[in-house]
């Protein structure tokens, strides 16, 4: 885990190793100019003529001014070496997850990964800064303290050396008790808020309901077992300052009694009385960087687990390699599935694609049909190679899918996902996504055959409007034809629709799909829809059922022999009584269209 | 957009006053009996400098004259009441912990919750107008920025502060002169402070505000990663982050340094004060200038022994100043989160002056209707007429009328303009349009979602606006697209819409809706638990859900908003004779983006930008060629 996460480090090695050097030489500082003092006053008492303590002033101010230098510097790399190793973290994770495939993409949700590149790389570089400063600084303020009492007197630095262990044993079993109790309520806090998150959501629901009190005494009882919880663990931590004096006052107490008998009985010649205020101020030191060493523990152990997380992320290895020496060119748009079955990950019981065999050539255009869950999208998602086949070959012009280079590919493969996305910028800088060279002309040769280009034409500002994130300030039918735009961009040899015109009305639908016949005759079209209307003039309509392809024809064929595609049908253009009259109505019609066509 | 954190001039302390009277307001005797103890335990700490320099006047100076056994019970006393000191402040240190973490997460609570019972009273106006994750960030960041101050900030700077005073004190005592050295000193380390924690605290603000923005772009482009991958589009993501990141490097970079020398900087003005205070106590003794303390006005010249007591005293002056101002982020963090919270508490909860409220009733032949306690199954609207003090009754039946309807949701731009519609007890009545058109804005301001601009609506002949809210909306139950089930069981789920339903009587809802199939597949059955709004679930099974949750509730009104439209149309097809039996007998408002769901709909108004353009039967409409005809066929949009 260290080793994955320690190759982030790279340019900020310098300050990494630099901080904790200077802090070690601060510290060292630190602790002898307390000493100095003593000896100072010592020196001062005996002698305290002006010249003297200028002299002895001089020194401290040296001393300190190079204490303020070594720590202003090891604050400034530790900073830079903390936020650095931070920056580069969270790149390091985006990067990875751009090489990620659909399969990859699929295990981990947005929101999980969000928190991973925020919340869990803070708690890491806090747990980094904590490392290079706290934790040498601690450690050599206990050694230095311990031999400085040692050298004073070792009778009584034994007693504080006892008082150290015990404190330590009883800050350890507090940290040991307390870690378990939060990482419970920590999940318990996530649920809570989860909570309130369903409750911001669902306000329609709970207002029509009038389940405002029912919410509210939920709420509160949720909230109440929370805060017990975290009471508990407050409570057992809250333990730890009163410790800390209690073992500090007994040193003192100790000290001052035995210390006082000492001076006395051997007449200041084991122990002075400044040695002996020295003495206390070394058992300060040492109890409390003993405290400081428990709070780094439990900030390591809190990054732990977002470390956990974060090199979860970074040992992920794409489940798609680029092949060897991968073939560039995309010769036509012919597709062969050759006895295909998938699944989605290798414990799945069952395949969600069964032995698929369909053949398509270059300008044909295929409509998909079938009901939700019977994997439509998992079929046409082979095509650009989202996900790999796990049994049998998918072949694009001619050539397995897994010889080309992924780039080259996709390229040639545009998709129009089901989960349209649009991100915040201009119009343009969207559709740009398609094509980074188009030109205005071919933008807005796209948006038409799209139907877009008369509603961008009508906001204000046309292909500069702004799109706002996730696209919210545009319907949802106008959002899927700009992405059908996007796609059209790539001047493709396969487009594939995947049920991208739900939003939009039947008429513009079938404006869109004559503009595809007559724009784009070469490019093979994949049309996965709902509606049977969408689909009725493909030259192949593909039922499935389960994850088979359970019939292959024409509108006609299928209409007279399939009972999915009848059952369809029917259900979307007719119910009831008044259906008959109404059939022969749009047959009538269809008739009248069908004429004007030819 | 993410929000941003700032704090405006002058507001800061009057937040943090606002925080502390609200914790007051929950806590006033334990946070007294806190600061008590607080006091109790800084004096108990500082008491040890002063009894050291007791210790060797009294003890250690005459026992080395006169022997260990002529001081020995004086050094026992010194230390009996040393270790009494000491006991007293370490129980006054456990009571003041242990009350804190109390405190700390009962307030926590209290803020919590009345919060979110504060957010139930707001409109779903609020809810529209506000993005989730602004809401939510009150609840988490917020309230966390509180928590980081009262549970380490405040009782940090409180001990520091008892600290400081009580050493004052000790000190001027001692001496004044060497007192203003000391005072002068801590104004130079103030200005430090506020140069560099001012920075600090300004960077750290940033830097804040630069981790949500970094949180917003990787948001959207991870929720976007299918796509980036699609169009290939790594390498230009890689760049975009790294410019983001790159932006968030620099601002922690800045923040943390100054966060970082703070502490070095104050604690070595504390060594060269130390310095000084020797030099100018050197300077006074050599000098013959009397000592003048405050308890005993002019004295001798000052002892040496004096100076080196009141050096210890300026070293944990020291000490505990930077205690205090290293606390300088997390108590801005707190003052901008604390501020956000009163701001989102001070939010106007919705207005209901309604007096007319749904009773149970009982209704004999002639049509008289009595009040009455009990459940009957019958409900009627008590109207109370003011001016003459009579009570009136009238059936609950589900008369909707609406006369000349206006309403934007701004003032300035209407989106619905005259709508006059009749709904007959049993009707259904369908809308039909493009997004935008109104139909969902009708269904809104019938359960009062919204107020009317202009016009009336009546509900069995009264007015809406009569009609507390509350009784409005039992009255009417509501279906909409987003199915927005809760964390709990199927069975939970279901009961939601009639809390005191038996399990039969859900189990009955279910199968009207046509769920009850699904959920009899499930392993669990009714007990099946639902997390994150029923991810388990598909759309439409959800959907159905929806369905039962208001099979259940029973209402004579009944709002469809887009209802199955994540059905598939073949299982449409099937649940669509228990949609007809829920139907049955109720007002009924269906909104459907199919044109086959509405059908058999008694009227059919078809809303164009805010109108209805057309309204009738569907066989009227097909006759009447017209709108609906051709939207029917295909041939028309309606944008």
């Amino acid at each position: 885990m260290i080793k994955t996460l320690a190759k982030s480090i790279r340019q900020y090695k310098k300050e990494s190793i630099l901080s904790p050097v200077l802090v070690s030489l601060e510290v060292t500082l630190e602790c002898l100019i307390p000493l100095y003092m003593m000896t100072m006053l010592n020196n001062i008492e005996a002698d305290n003529s002006l010249t003297n303590i200028l002299k002895w002033g001089g020194i401290l101010l040296a001393l300190a001014a190079f204490s303020l230098l070594f720590g202003m510097l090891a604050g400034k790399y530790a900073a830079t070496a903390s936020a650095g190793f931070a920056t580069n973290l969270r790149g390091d994770i985006f990067d990875k997850i751009q090489t990620f495939s659909f399969a990859n993409i699929d295990k981990f949700s947005p929101s999980s990964l969000v928190t991973r590149l925020t919340t869990d790389i803070t708690n890491i570089q806090t747990a980094y800064m904590m490392i290079i400063r706290v934790a040498v600084r601690s450690p050599i303020m206990l050694v230095i303290s311990l031999v400085m009492s040692f050298t004073i007197n070792v009778k009584l630095a034994c007693i504080f050396l006892a008082i150290s262990v015990v404190l330590g044993a009883l800050l350890f079993v507090i940290f040991k008790c307390a870690i378990p109790i939060f990482e419970r309520v920590f999940k318990k806090y996530d649920k809570m808020n989860e909570s309130v998150q369903e409750n911001v959501k669902g306000m329609r629901v709970v207002k029509s309901y009038v389940r405002e009190d029912y919410e509210s005494k939920k709420f509160a009882a949720t909230a109440q077992s929370v805060r017990l919880d975290f009471q508990r663990g407050e409570r057992l931590v809250a333990f730890n300052a009163p410790a800390m004096q209690l073992s500090i006052w007994t040193a003192i107490t100790l000290i001052c009694y035995f210390g006082t008998s000492t001076i006395i009985t051997s007449n200041q010649s084991e122990l002075t009385s400044s040695a002996l205020s020295s003495l206390i101020v070394f058992a300060a030191q040492c109890l409390s960087s003993l405290m400081m060493l428990s709070m780094v523990m439990v900030m390591i152990s809190i990054a732990r687990a977002s470390a956990e997380r974060v090199v979860e992320v970074l040992s992920e290895e794409s489940t798609l390699k680029n092949p060897e020496n991968p073939v560039y060119e995309v010769e036509n748009g012919d597709v062969e599935f050759r006895g295909v079955s998938f699944k989605y990950s290798a414990k799945a019981e069952r395949n969600a694609l069964e032995s698929i065999n369909l053949k398509v050539t270059s300008g044909q255009t295929v409509g998909i049909l079938g009901g939700t869950g019977s994997s439509k999208t998992t079929l046409v998602s082979l095509i650009p190679r989202l996900y790999d086949a796990t049994e049998g070959e998918v072949l694009v012009g001619g050539r397995d899918v897994r010889e080309y280079d992924l780039e080259a590919l996709r390229n040639q493969v545009a998709v129009v996902l089901q989960k349209n996305v649009l991100f915040s910028g201009t119009i343009k800088e969207n559709l740009r996504w398609g094509n980074p060279d188009a030109t205005d002309d071919e933008l807005i040769a796209a948006c038409k055959q799209a139907q877009a280009h008369d509603f961008v034409m009508s906001f204000p500002n046309g292909y500069d409007t702004h799109i706002e994130q996730g696209g919210a300030n545009v319907s949802g039918g106008q959002k899927q034809r700009l992405c059908i735009a996007r796609a059209l961009l790539k001047k493709p040899k396969i487009l594939i629709l995947d049920d991208s015109t739900s939003a939009v009305d039947t008429k513009t639908d079938s404006l869109i799909r004559a503009a595809f016949r007559e724009e784009i005759p070469g490019t093979t079209k994949f049309i996965i829809a709902q509606r049977v209307a969408s689909v009725e003039d493909s030259d192949i309509i593909v039922i499935m059922n389960d994850g088979r392809i359970v019939a292959t024809g024409t509108h006609e064929e299928l209409l007279a022999n399939n009972r999915i595609y009848q059952e369809t049908y029917y259900s979307q253009n007719k119910i009831g009584a008044n259906a008959e009259a109404l059939k022969a109505l749009s047959d009538g019609e269809e008739n009248a269209e069908g004429g004007e066509r030819k | 957009m993410k929000r941003n954190i700032e704090i405006k001039k002058g507001s800061a302390l009057k937040a943090l006053g606002k925080l502390l009277g609200y914790m007051a307001h929950y806590y006033k005797w334990e946070l007294t009996l806190v600061v008590f103890c607080i006091i109790v335990n800084a004096v108990a700490g500082i008491s040890s400098s002063v009894f050291l320099e007791k210790l060797v006047d009294e003890v250690i100076t005459p026992g080395l004259s006169l022997g260990f056994d002529a001081v020995k019970s004086k050094l026992a006393v010194m230390v009996g009441i040393m270790g009494g000191i000491y006991t007293f402040g370490l129980i006054c240190s456990l009571v003041y912990t242990q009350i804190m973490a109390i405190v700390t997460q009962g307030f926590l609570k209290h803020v919590r919750t009345d919060m979110f019972d504060r957010m139930q009273t707001f409109p779903i106006k609020y809810f529209d107008t506000h993005t989730h994750g602004d809401i939510m960030s009150y609840f988490t960041n917020d309230t966390d920025a509180i928590r980081q101050l009262i549970s380490q900030s405040l009782p940090q700077t409180t001990l520091s502060l008892a600290s400081i005073i009580t050493l004052l004190f000790v000190m001027l005592n001692s001496s004044v002169y060497l007192t203003l050295v000391v005072l002068a000193g801590v104004g130079v380390m103030f200005v430090f402070t506020k140069i560099i924690g001012g920075r600090s605290a300004k960077f750290f603000i940033r830097q804040q505000n630069s981790i949500a923005r970094t949180e917003g772009f990787a948001e959207e482009m991870l929720h976007g990663q299918k796509v980036i991958k699609v169009f290939c589009h790594e390498e230009a993501a890689k760049r975009d982050f790294a410019k983001v990141n790159g932006q968030l490097f620099s601002d922690m970079d800045k923040a943390n340094k100054y966060g970082n020398i703070l502490m070095p900087t104050i604690g070595n003005i504390g060594h060269v004060l130390f310095v000084v205070v020797a030099i100018v106590g050197g300077a006074l003794v050599l000098g013959g200038v009397r000592n003048v303390t405050l308890s005993e006005g002019v004295t001798d010249i000052i002892s040496m022994g004096v100076i080196i007591a009141f050096l210890n005293m300026s070293r944990q002056f020291t000490l505990n100043f930077s205690q205090i101002s290293m606390q300088i982020n997390s108590v801005v963090m707190a003052i901008a989160g604390s501020a956000r919270i009163f701001e989102f508490l001070a939010n106007e909860p919705e207005q209901d002056e309604g007096y007319v409220t749904l009773v149970n009733a009982r209704i004999d032949d002639e049509g008289n209707i009595t009040e009455c306690e009990e459940r009957t199954g019958r409900w009627a609207w008590r109207h109370p007429h003011k001016a003459d003090g009579t009570v009136t009754y009238t059936e609950l039946k589900g008369d909707i009328q609406m006369y000349d309807v206006d309403f934007g949701y701004v003032p300035e731009k209407l989106v619905l303009h005259d709508v006059t519609l009749y709904a007959k007890p049993g009707q259904k009545i369908a809308f039909v349009g493009a997004t935008g058109a109104g139909k969902t804005t009708i269904t809104n301001l019938i359960n009062r979602f919204y107020d009317i601009e202009d016009g009336k609506i009546r509900y069995d002949g009264i007015n809406i606006t009569k009609i507390r809210k509350s009784d409005l909306r039992r009255s009417l139950g509501i279906v909409l697209q987003d199915t927005n089930l809760f964390t709990g069981t199927i069975m939970d789920n279901i009961r939601y819409g009639k809390l005191d339903a038996t399990d039969e009587e859900c189990i009955a809802a279910a199968t009207l809706a046509g769920a009850h199939d699904f959920i009899t597949r499930l392993p669990e059955g009714y007990n099946t638990m639902l997390t994150g709004d029923g991810s388990n679930l598909s759309q439409g099974q959800k959907q159905l859900l929806s369905i039962a949750r208001a099979a259940v509730a029973d209402p004579p009104v009944l709002i469809l908003d887009e209802a199955t439209s994540s059905i598939d149309t073949r299982t449409e097809y099937l649940v669509q004779r228990g949609m007809d039996r829920l139907m049955e007998g109720r007002t009924v408002f269906v909104i459907a983006h199919r044109l086959s769901t509405i059908q058999n709909s008694d009227a059919i108004m078809v809303l164009d930008h805010g109108r209805i353009i057309e309204r009738g039967s569907h066989d009227e409409l097909i006759a009447k060629k017209g709108q609906y005809y051709q939207l029917y066929t295909g041939a028309f949009e309606l944008e």
